[in-house]
C-alpha cells in the first residue's frame, strides 16, 4: 500500500513536471487537454503528400504526451478547413466541444501549391470559446518543398507551434546520437527524434562508443580505440579475429557543425573515457586512470587541458553527469560499496551520498533538463545484467520503474522537452533504440538495423 | 693284378709301394716263364712324396688386415701366420709378435704395417696397408621444425587468468596461469628483445559497458602487476581494457561469462 502511494506520488510528480508550464489549460487536476485533428486536404499537387502530412501531424501531437488525442471516428462528418467555415452556418464549435468528441482544442486547415511549394494554412482553436475571434490560438502559414519531405516539415512545424501553446519544448530538429554496429564496427550515428534520417557520423573502423553532446549542440565527445599502424607483430592477425592492433581507449572531440575532429589532449593513461559536458559547453567530465590506479572522475577543458581530479577513491568511479540546471551537482557510478551504485556529489568532489539502495547494479544516470530527476538503469529485483529503466526524484529519492523485465534496458537519456526518454533495449532480440514518455508510456522503436545503443538526445541546433 | 694290389693297399697302405713292386716282380716272373721279353719297368715313384724333414724353411704364410679400410678412430685387425722364424715383429708400434696371432690397431691415417720375420732359414717381410679415410661430414641437420615467431608462441602457449564476477583480484588459478605466462614471456623476451605484449582485460556482458571498461582496466593492470612481480620487464607490457566489447564467448550462461572475465595476453605493437 505504501509502495502504491509512493509510486502515485512519483507519477504525479512527473505529471506535475510535464504540466507545470501549461499556459492554455491549467487547473484540470493533471488531466491532459483533449484535441481533435481532422485530416487536412490539399489542393492540386499538394494532395499527393497529405498522407505523410496527416500522419506526421497526428503522431507528433500524440507522441508528445502532452495531449489526449480524440479518435477520428468520433469526429463530426464535416470538418472545417478555414475559420470562415464556422461563420457560414457550417460546423459549429459545439459539434467539437460537445459529445461525442468532447474536444477542448481543434487543429484544422489545408494545403495548397504556390510557386511550386507546398503551403500550409494551419489554425488551432479553443472550441470552448464563444466565438472564432477569441477562440483562435494559432493562425499561420507554413512553406515547404513540394514533396514528402516538405509535407513532413510543415506538419512538424505546425505541431511544434501547437505544442508550444501547451508549454512543451518541441522536439523538432532535435537529434539522437547513438552507437551502431551496422557498418561492421561500432561507430557514432545520428537520427531525428522520430528515427528518420539515420546518418553515420564517424568512420574510425574500430570500437567507437560513449557519445556525449555539448548542451549548445556544437560538439560531440566520444571514446574510441585508435587503430594503430600495422607493425612487426601484425602477422598475429592471422591467428585471431581479434587481432586488430587497437590502442588504449581515448577521448575524441568533434565539431557537430563541421563534422571535423577537434584537438583533444588525452591523459597518459591506460584508459580515458568521455562522459558529459558541463552546461557551459566549455568543460568536459571524463573518467580516466590518469592517476595510475582505479578509474577516477576528472574535469578537463575542451582541449583536454586544465585537468582537475574530482574523486579520490580506491574504487572504480565512472559515468559522471552534471546537473544541467545548476552545473554543480554530479551524479556518477561508483563501486566503492561493492556493486556499482549511483552516487551524488558536488562538482568539487565533496558531499558524496549514495542515491540508490545498494541493491543490484545501478548505472547510466542521466539528468532531466530541469535538474530534478535522474533516469538510470537498475537490476534491482532482477538477475545481474537484466537492467530496467527507472526515474528518481533526486530530492526525495523516490523511484518509478518504467520497464519491467522486457529485455535489457539501458542508457536512458532525456529529451530536451523533459517529457520523453530515449534508451536501448534488447526486448526485440537485438539491441535497439526506443523512445517513451518519462512515465514509460508511448514506446516507439527508432532503429532496426544492426545493434544500436548509447543514445543521447541533443537539443535542436538551430 | 689290380685286385691283389688293391687288397694289399687296403690292408697296409704304408707298405703299398713295396707290395706294388713285389706284385710286379711276381707277374714279371710268371710272365717270364710264359712270354717273351717284358716291357721296361715303370719308373720308380717320385721321391718328393716322402721328402726328408731336414732344416725347416722360413715362410710368412699369411699377413692380413681386416678390414683393410677404416675410418679414423676405428680399428682394424692384423692377423698373421709365420713358420720357421724365431724373431718376428711388426712396425708402427706393434712390436714383437708370436708366429701366429692377431692384433687390433687404431691407425689415425693410412698405414702400411710391415711384418718382419727372421730365423735360421733367413728373413722374410710382408706388408699390409690399412686405408684410413677421414670421417664423413655429418649429414645435414634435420630440417628445423619451423621456428615459432614470438607472436605464435604467445598465442599458442599463454594462459588466461580468470576472474570472479565484478572482481579484479587475481584468483589462485589466475596466479598459476600468470606464473606460467611469466616464464613464457621471459623466454620470449630473451629470444626477441624487441617484442612487446598487451595484457587485455575483459568482462562478461552483464555489467554496464562504462563500468566494465574500468573493471577490465583493473583486471589487465592486476595481471600486469603480477607479471612484473614475477620478473617480467614492465616496459615490455602494456595494458588495454576491452570492457565487454570483445567477448570470446557470446552465450548467456555462466560458462561463457566465466570465459569472458579474463586477462589475456596478445602480441603488442
Amino acid at each position: 500500500m505504501k509502495r502504491t502511494i509512493v509510486l502515485t506520488s512519483i507519477v504525479l510528480g512527473i505529471a506535475a513536471l510535464v504540466h507545470a508550464q501549461i499556459k492554455a489549460d491549467v487547473g484540470k487536476g493533471g488531466e491532459k487537454p483533449t484535441i481533435a485533428v481532422p485530416d487536412f486536404r490539399g489542393s492540386g499537387d499538394a494532395q499527393k503528400f497529405m498522407g505523410v502530412f496527416n500522419s506526421t501531424l497526428f503522431n507528433d501531437l500524440s507522441g508528445s504526451g502532452q495531449l489526449t488525442m480524440i479518435a477520428k471516428t468520433l469526429y463530426p462528418v464535416q470538418a472545417p478547413q478555414q475559420p470562415s467555415d464556422f461563420r457560414q452556418g457550417g460546423p459549429s464549435f459545439a459539434d467539437w466541444s460537445g459529445p461525442p468528441p468532447n474536444a477542448n482544442y481543434l487543429a484544422f486547415g489545408y494545403t495548397a501549391t504556390q510557386s511550386n511549394q507546398i503551403v500550409l494554412y494551419g489554425w488551432l482553436f479553443d472550441v470552448r470559446q464563444a466565438n472564432p475571434s477569441s477562440a483562435q490560438l494559432i493562425g499561420k502559414i507554413y512553406l515547404g518543398s513540394l514533396d514528402e519531405a516538405g509535407a513532413r516539415k510543415v506538419a512538424q512545424e505546425f505541431a511544434a507551434d501547437i505544442l508550444k501553446q501547451f508549454g512543451a519544448t518541441s522536439l523538432i530538429g532535435t537529434r539522437v546520437y547513438f552507437v551502431s554496429d551496422r557498418s561492421g564496427h561500432k561507430e557514432i550515428w545520428s537520427m531525428n527524434y522520430d528515427g528518420s534520417d539515420q546518418k553515420q557520423f564517424t568512420n574510425y573502423r574500430s570500437i567507437t562508443t560513449f557519445p556525449a553532446v555539448s548542451s549548445d549542440g556544437t560538439k560531440i565527445a566520444f571514446t574510441t580505440y585508435p587503430v594503430l599502424a600495422s607493425s612487426r607483430n601484425a602477422n598475429a592477425s592471422q591467428f585471431g579475429k581479434q587481432a586488430e592492433n587497437l590502442g588504449q581507449p581515448q577521448i575524441y572531440m568533434h565539431s557537430l557543425e563541421t563534422g571535423r575532429k577537434l584537438v583533444y589532449y588525452n591523459q597518459q593513461a591506460s584508459m580515458n573515457a568521455a562522459s558529459d559536458f558541463l552546461p557551459d559547453s566549455r568543460h568536459l567530465l571524463i573518467y580516466s586512470t590518469a592517476n595510475g590506479g582505479f578509474s577516477q572522475i576528472y574535469e578537463t577543458d575542451l582541449d583536454g587541458g586544465g585537468l582537475q581530479r574530482i574523486t579520490h577513491s580506491g574504487s572504480l568511479e565512472v559515468e559522471p553527469k552534471v546537473n544541467p540546471r545548476t552545473g554543480m551537482d554530479v551524479v556518477f557510478v561508483s563501486g566503492r560499496g561493492g556493486t556499482p551504485q549511483i552516487y551524488k556529489m558536488n562538482i568539487d568532489g565533496t558531499d558524496v551520498s549514495r542515491l540508490t539502495t545498494g541493491e543490484g547494479d545501478a548505472v547510466n544516470p542521466a539528468w532531466s533538463p530541469d535538474g530534478q530527476h535522474i533516469a538510470f538503469a537498475w537490476t534491482r529485483g532482477f538477475e545481474p545484467g537484466n537492467f530496467n529503466i527507472f526515474v528518481m526524484d533526486v530530492a526525495s529519492r523516490e523511484v518509478l520503474q518504467l520497464t519491467h523485465g522486457a529485455g535489457r534496458n539501458e542508457n536512458p537519456s532525456w529529451a530536451p522537452d523533459g517529457v520523453h526518454l530515449v534508451f536501448s533495449s534488447t526486448r526485440g532480440g537485438k539491441t535497439q533504440i526506443y523512445t517513451s514518455l518519462a512515465n514509460g508510456g508511448a514506446v516507439q522503436q527508432l532503429t532496426t538495423q544492426g545493434n544500436n545503443e548509447k543514445p543521447v538526445w541533443s537539443k535542436a541546433t538551430q | 693284378m689290380s685286385d691283389s694290389s688293391r687288397l694289399h693297399a687296403s690292408i697296409h697302405p704304408s707298405r703299398a709301394g713295396m707290395l706294388v713292386l713285389l706284385s710286379a716282380l711276381v707277374l714279371f716272373a710268371v710272365g717270364c716263364k710264359k712270354k717273351v721279353p717284358p716291357p721296361p719297368p715303370p719308373p720308380p715313384p717320385t721321391p718328393t712324396a716322402i721328402a726328408p724333414p731336414a732344416p725347416v724353411a722360413l715362410v710368412i704364410n699369411s699377413f692380413t688386415a681386416e678390414p683393410s679400410s677404416v675410418e679414423a678412430g676405428q680399428s682394424s685387425t692384423l692377423r698373421w701366420s709365420i713358420s720357421g722364424a724365431t724373431d718376428m715383429s711388426i712396425d708402427h708400434g706393434v712390436g714383437a709378435v708370436q708366429s701366429n696371432g692377431m692384433r687390433q690397431v687404431f691407425p689415425r691415417a693410412s698405414t702400411s704395417y710391415t711384418l718382419t720375420a727372421r730365423g735360421p732359414g733367413g728373413m722374410d717381410t710382408r706388408s699390409v696397408t690399412v686405408q684410413v679415410s677421414s670421417a664423413p661430414p655429418p649429414p645435414p641437420a634435420p630440417p628445423n621444425a619451423p621456428r615459432l615467431s614470438s607472436a605464435e608462441l604467445l598465442q599458442q602457449q599463454a594462459q588466461d587468468a580468470f576472474f570472479d564476477l565484478d572482481m579484479s583480484e587475481i584468483r589462485s588459478d589466475g596466479r598459476d596461469a600468470l606464473t606460467h605466462d611469466a616464464a613464457l614471456l621471459k623466454q620470449i623476451f630473451q629470444q626477441d628483445p624487441n617484442f612487446s605484449v598487451v595484457v587485455e582485460g575483459h568482462c562478461d556482458e552483464r555489467g554496464s559497458a562504462e563500468y566494465n571498461l574500468a573493471l577490465g582496466d583493473r583486471r589487465s593492470t592486476a595481471a600486469k602487476d603480477l607479471l612484473v612481480q614475477l620478473g617480467v620487464p614492465a616496459d615490455r607490457l602494456k595494458t588495454i581494457s576491452y570492457g565487454k566489447e570483445r567477448p570470446q564467448c557470446t552465450e548467456a550462461n555462466e560458462d561463457c561469462w566465466q570465459k569472458n572475465r579474463r586477462a589475456h595476453l596478445s602480441p603488442g605493437q
